[in-house]
């Protein structure tokens, strides 16, 4: 133990252990917290009701909107680009269907626009990292889909509602339960490994919120295998895709639609123009921000460019004030703070315990109240203090085996094995530290059931896009979204494609009269956005800068 | 990130033969970003999902060329580092729905006939960060078993490194995703419950409990979530 963990916790570790068969023996919905104490302990203890670290934003389609201050700071700046740098006449790339962002939902709406009829060369990819590399790669846990006898798309529909706290768009949250089926059979055909019984059978396991077993799951690599296959297809097809070469800028026609978007070379620095009958913004999320300071589960390119770019055009954005801790991101060690640590371990029986060994809270209560009790526990003094200052809750792992049997955590969570034994910990032998983090962006640019945002030319699918998930996203309903909704993006790009729509001129008009009302505002001329990166180089660097032209 | 070097341990990094003192402790990556490096290349996910950080090191006064994910790998004194952004190899275009597709190792040897140049030198082993069988995995398609090789090379990132070290000019990872899905299509069969709600949702078996669901006003809808019954067993 003295290796896995310091001495100080041997204690605590001890009273874990003690308490591990009592507890496993114990009913937990016992603990389950009566719906109507869910507002007061969100309130009091959910980042979101922090109201300090919120502001309105000054400009722009949500004037007036309260956000998380990272995310008004990126919205009340101004373009990277100034439209006098650059030559829009000379187009680099002419197609039908732009797609903004290589990850999952991007990728799913190239498959199915060309599935649909547009031929593959008349699509385009263009991502800022590789094609891939995604927050929909990292996703563990797995896919929803009311696949089970005692199930229905209808009960999905009721949880996934109440998950949200009703704020979410209907039409969407019927076209996420319903379509779930036809997605993981789509998967199916497309290759993807699900786990299956000895009987060949797909399995179902529980997750938060949820109120039947409905997740289809890869091991914990589900995000993994699914990209992998779609990606794979798209490679097979041949559909083409710009990677290292983020979008920094939307175009629009004189008329206000979006006619394509201005890319960057990464590596060269030079600007591309692409003409495009429709794009798609499948850009992700906003983790990078790192929102209130937190650790957070994305990838690296995880920073709200598309919000930043789609909002400029016109695009009205919703939910805005809604952030998805996740209950159990890694609190020690130091190296893997705030890295994902799957909801599915509490849902094959997992606990979170206190630092005195005791259970505390149903372990798949929604994200929200889950995380909001972990915080409370600590803030209460009973979470156990790493020695850099981070609380963490016991996540007790041994019990899966205990459950299960021996070798059951190593084959549903490689992954998180993997994690810990770099640094010598054995989750089967002794519980992981957790504690919540920032995962998900529950809200985002509003669409309809056809992916459209509500400026014309621009559709969104993915984490970049709000009302799927209402205030609160269940477990499993992100990839779900991404594939649902990436499909019907896809097939309404293919649709635009059959309509006679002229894009004529390239502008940035909209760019130049967003400045204008930044300066209106009297807002401060020296922040940029879109961030493309986060900046994480060391201070000493960073004070001694030039940049010179070589 | 601290930065007072008096209170913490440090180490000696090498990028590019370049030496750096770096806070022991970090990973590679987060070590390089302390040197000052803003990553462009060679980052991805940063959990250890992506393969896109893989990076060869080399410790001063052994011998041994190792490799690793630089977003997981914690630096080690005197470690000389090259990141490995990109790897070059073979991919073969196929149509997965191809009437002569199947769960085959045959469809694998003619699409990757250098599998057979295995020399069991099992040097793709000793590289891969995710510590898979990478060299059993091959075998197992000359002993006509795509399920094993489906299975050994299910945790793959495809990182490129196997394929980077083998003398046989093998791409590991291109022909493990081929094998996992011939598998997953043509192995496995269709999901009978699956079928059957498929067959339900056509057929409107749940428009009805659709439309009064979504008719229903928020209050009815809130008492219908309180009361709704836990079925987990």
């Amino acid at each position: 133990m003295a290796e896995a963990y310091p001495s100080y916790m041997s204690d605590s570790i001890r009273k874990v252990e003690a308490s591990r068969s009592q507890r496993l023996q114990r009913d937990l919905t016992e603990l389950k917290m009566p719906e109507e104490e869910h507002d007061s302990l969100l309130n009091r203890y959910h980042p979101d009701y922090r109201t300090e670290q919120f502001a309105e934003v000054r400009v722009g389609p949500n004037k007036g909107d309260v956000m998380p201050r990272e995310i008004v700071k990126l919205l009340e700046a101004y373009p990277t680009v100034r439209p006098e740098e650059v030559n829009l006449d000379e187009i680099d790339y002419d197609v039908e269907v732009l797609i903004i962002g290589g990850g999952g939902g991007g990728t799913v709406a190239a498959l199915w626009a060309v599935e649909q009829g547009i031929p593959p060369e008349k699509v385009l990819i263009v991502t800022k990292l590789r094609h891939g590399d995604a927050n929909s790669l990292m996703a563990q846990g797995g896919t929803q889909a009311a696949t089970a006898e005692e199930d229905s798309p209808v009960q999905h529909y009721l949880d996934t509602m109440g998950g949200g706290h009703f704020e979410n768009k209907p039409e969407l949250v019927k076209a996420l339960t319903e379509e779930a089926p036809m997605i993981i059979e789509w998967h199916r055909e497309l290759g993807v490994m699900y786990d299956r019984d000895e009987n060949g059978n797909m399995m179902v396991f529980p997750g938060g919120g949820s109120s039947r077993k409905r997740l289809h799951c890869a091991e914990d690599y589900t995000g993994m295998e699914q990209m992998r296959v779609i990606r794979d297809q798209v490679r097979n097809l041949g559909i083409p895709v710009l990677e290292f070469t983020p979008a920094i800028e939307l175009l629009t026609t004189p008329e206000g639609a979006v006619g394509g978007a201005l890319l960057w070379n990464l590596d060269t620095h030079q600007y591309y123009v692409v003409w495009a009958k429709t794009t798609i913004l499948s850009t992700g999320g906003f983790g990078r921000l790192h929102i209130q300071g937190f650790p957070t589960t994305n990838h690296y390119g995880a920073t709200a460019d598309g919000l930043v770019m789609a909002y400029r055009a016109g695009a009205k954005l919703r939910d805005m004030d809604s952030v998805q801790y996740h209950p159990t991101g890694a609190a020690y060690p130091q190296q893997i703070l705030g890295l994902l640590i799957t909801e599915k371990i509490r849902g094959l029986g997992g606990q979170p315990v206190n630092k005195e060994g005791e259970v505390f809270v149903f372990p798949l209560e929604p994200r929200d109240v889950e995380a909001a009790r972990l915080i409370k526990e600590c803030e209460d003094g009973k979470g156990m203090e790493t020695p850099y200052g981070v609380q963490g809750i016991w996540l007790d792992t041994p019990l899966i085996d205990a459950i299960h049997g021996e070798g059951a955590f190593a084959r549903a969570f490689p992954s998180i094995a993997r994690l810990y034994k770099r640094h010598d910990i054995d989750p089967t032998e002794f519980p992981i530290l957790v504690y919540p983090t920032l995962h998900y962006q529950n809200g985002g640019i509003e669409i309809n059931g056809n992916t459209e945002s509500s400026t014309q030319g621009l559709l969104a699918a993915g984490e970049v896009s709000g009302g799927v998930h209402g205030k609160n996203r269940l477990m499993g309903n992100s990839t779900l979204d991404y594939n649902v909704f990436g499909r019907r993006a896809g097939i309404q790009a293919a649709e635009r494609a059959q309509e006679s729509i002229e894009v004529g001129e390239l502008t940035l008009d909209h760019a130049r009269r967003y400045t204008a009302d930044l300066e209106q505002a009297g807002i401060d001329k020296s922040k940029k956005s879109p961030l493309i990166l986060p900046e994480y180089r060391g201070k000493r660097t960073l004070n001694r800068l030039l940049d010179f032209p070589l | 990130m601290n930065e007072n070097e008096q209170d913490q341990q440090m180490v000696w990094l090498f990028v590019l033969d370049r030496p750096y003192k770096v806070p022991a402790g970090l990973t590679i990556q987060d070590a390089m970003e302390y040197a000052g490096y803003k990553l462009t290349r060679g980052v991805g996910c940063r959990g250890g999902f992506c393969g896109a950080c893989a990076t060869v090191y080399r410790i001063e006064g052994q011998y041994q060329l190792k490799a690793d994910l630089a977003c997981q790998k914690v630096v080690e004194d005197g470690m000389h580092i090259v990141t490995i952004p990109f790897t070059p190899a073979n991919k073969k275009q196929y149509d997965i729905d191809a009437p002569d597709m199947k769960a085959d190792a045959g469809i694998l040897l003619s699409y990757y006939p250098m599998v057979a140049r295995c020399v069991s030198c099992n040097r793709c082993n000793n590289i891969c960060p995710q510590e898979l069988e990478v060299m059993e995995a091959m075998n197992a398609i000359l002993q006509g078993d795509v399920e094993r090789t489906a299975r050994l090379m299910f945790d793959c990132i495809q990182c490129g490194l196997c394929s980077m070290r083998c003398p046989g000019e093998i791409p590991q990872f291109h022909i493990a995703q081929l094998a996992r899905r011939l598998w997953g299509k043509y192995g496995e069969s269709p999901d009978q419950m699956l079928t059957k709600r498929l067959g339900e949702i056509t057929a409107g078996k749940f428009d009805e409990e659709y439309d009064t669901i979504m008719g229903a006003g928020r209050e009815e809808l809130q008492a219908m979530y309180d009361t709704r019954e836990l079925k987990l067993a």
